[in-house]
């Protein structure tokens, strides 16, 4: 088998092209693939379209898909917020969303959630009750099955996704931690290439539980072990 | 109490007006916490309940916020706070927690809201004068939540403008699910023929809390006092 563990993050990244789309998963800045972000960022790839819950958080003490937005690198973003919270929490994002110098798509978490999801299931599309009455419903085709209303939302599919992983095979078999799972699991399955960082050491396959492995290997392209800080970013 | 700005009065407290939220939560229920206000409901503890907290993150079961100190650095609630394991905790991933959301399992969903309608419409993720909007997981819960309950000030901060509306003005979140709303002013509910006025602030009449209401109160006979916890 092609070896899939990488020593360094930049040579994870290295061939990774102009204009792609790449998912970032992370909830709450648990399960962000920090490592792999900053790695982009030194290689310096621009034009891209970005997927994920957040565009980048203020008070970040740690690389996330922000960085690369105030880089200049994300001409597109598909996330669940387009607008600060509060009108003091101006992000790199916010900024340049308001100077038309990045577009976004506002999507509900759960849609979008749903149509990662979808993607990787090798689903055209599906119907939510999700906006139905609402603006972001507008435009959408509507249908109602047994009396309720739903509207079709359709697949995101992307290039790459940078995943975080606790452990790792070096088959590729992935497991998480607590909340740290988040939009791991169903980015992994719907990204063309899938890079992860992982937390722990990459162990032999049949080291990890065949019942507890949340990502099976064959979803996953490229491995690297998150060193030690402080050359590692363990935020 | 903080006071009233315009008239001076004293209004509840958030913590007050969370607790009342949480007093109707019943034994077993799975409940969703929105950001900011609303996670003050998980303070409301009764022992002789056992509610299950879930987050969209996917998280279901989760303890109470984590002392300084206790915090695992992998666990968050949706807040992004740091909470506690606790015993029978489940992790799903985030498509499966809002199969959860969608597929009915949440008994009440707790947001903020900026306006809320006697028609039960609700608005709480964006407001037309900036670009774009924060929708989070508000959309689904809203729409798939058993019940929808509300917290929020009466009376817009800035200009005292009624937040408890005839119809919103502003987009709506989701339409018609709003059951439940707590304010500074008092509790109310939405029913078909309107908004009920079910609880008072102490030192309010339902005739001052009107005046400070766009939407048309019903006051019943049994309106009473605010209940705090006890």
């Amino acid at each position: 088998m092609r070896n899939k563990v990488y020593q360094t993050f930049d040579e994870a990244v290295a061939d990774i092209p102009d204009g792609v789309t790449i998912m970032f998963p992370g909830f709450g800045g648990v399960g962000v693939p920090r490592n792999l972000i900053a790695a982009l960022h030194r290689q310096g790839a621009k034009g891209l379209t970005g997927i994920s819950n957040n565009a980048g958080v203020l008070d970040a003490k740690a690389p996330d898909v922000g960085t690369l937005i105030e880089a200049g690198r994300v001409k597109k973003m598909y996330c669940a917020f387009t607008s600060p919270t509060h009108p003091s929490r101006v992000t790199a994002f916010v900024r340049m969303f308001n100077n038309n110098e990045i577009e976004a798509e506002t999507v509900p978490q759960g849609t979008m959630a749903e149509r990662i999801r979808a993607a990787g299931a090798g689903i055209g599309a599906f119907y939510t009750p999700t906006s139905v009455g609402t603006e972001l419903a507008e435009g959408k085709e509507h249908r109602v099955i047994n009396g309720r209303t739903y509207v079709l939302e359709y697949p995101l599919h992307a290039d790459y996704a940078f995943i975080r992983a606790w452990k790792a095979d070096t088959y590729g078999n992935l497991q998480f931690r607590l909340t740290q799972r988040n939009f791991n699991p169903i980015m992994a399955m719907a990204a063309k290439t899938t890079i992860v960082e992982v937390e722990n050491d990459v162990v032999a396959p049949g080291e990890l539980e065949p019942d507890a492995i949340h990502v099976p290997g064959v979803y996953v392209q490229r491995i690297v072990r998150i060193p030690p800080a402080p050359e590692g970013i363990w935020e | 109490m903080p006071e009233h700005p315009k008239s001076g009065k004293p209004k509840l407290e958030r913590q007050a007006m969370c607790d009342r939220l949480a007093m109707e939560f019943q034994d077993e229920w799975v409940v969703n916490l929105g950001v900011g206000m609303p996670t003050l409901c998980s303070n409301y503890v009764d022992p002789n309940k056992t509610i299950i907290n879930h987050s969209e993150n996917g998280v279901i079961g989760y303890g109470p916020i984590a002392p300084v100190g206790q915090e695992d650095r992998h666990l968050v609630n949706a807040s992004g706070q740091h909470v506690l394991a606790q015993p029978g905790m489940a992790i799903v991933h985030h498509a499966d927690s809002f199969a959860f959301i969608r597929g009915g399992m949440v008994d009440v969903t707790v947001m903020g809201a900026y306006e809320v309608a006697e028609n039960g419409d609700f608005a709480n993720w964006r407001i037309p004068s900036r670009k774009g909007g924060g929708i989070g997981g508000a959309m689904d819960l809203a729409a798939c939540a058993k019940r929808v309950f509300i917290a929020m000030e009466h009376t817009n901060p800035r200009d005292g403008s009624p937040r408890l509306l005839k119809r919103c003005k502003l987009p709506i979140t989701a339409p018609g699910v709003v059951k439940l709303v707590v304010t500074d002013l008092g509790l109310f509910e939405v029913s078909p023929q309107g908004l009920v006025l079910r609880e008072y602030a102490p030192g309010w009449t339902p005739e001052e809390i009107q005046h400070e209401t766009e939407a048309r109160l019903i006051i019943p006979r049994d309106v009473r006092e605010f209940r705090f916890r006890d």
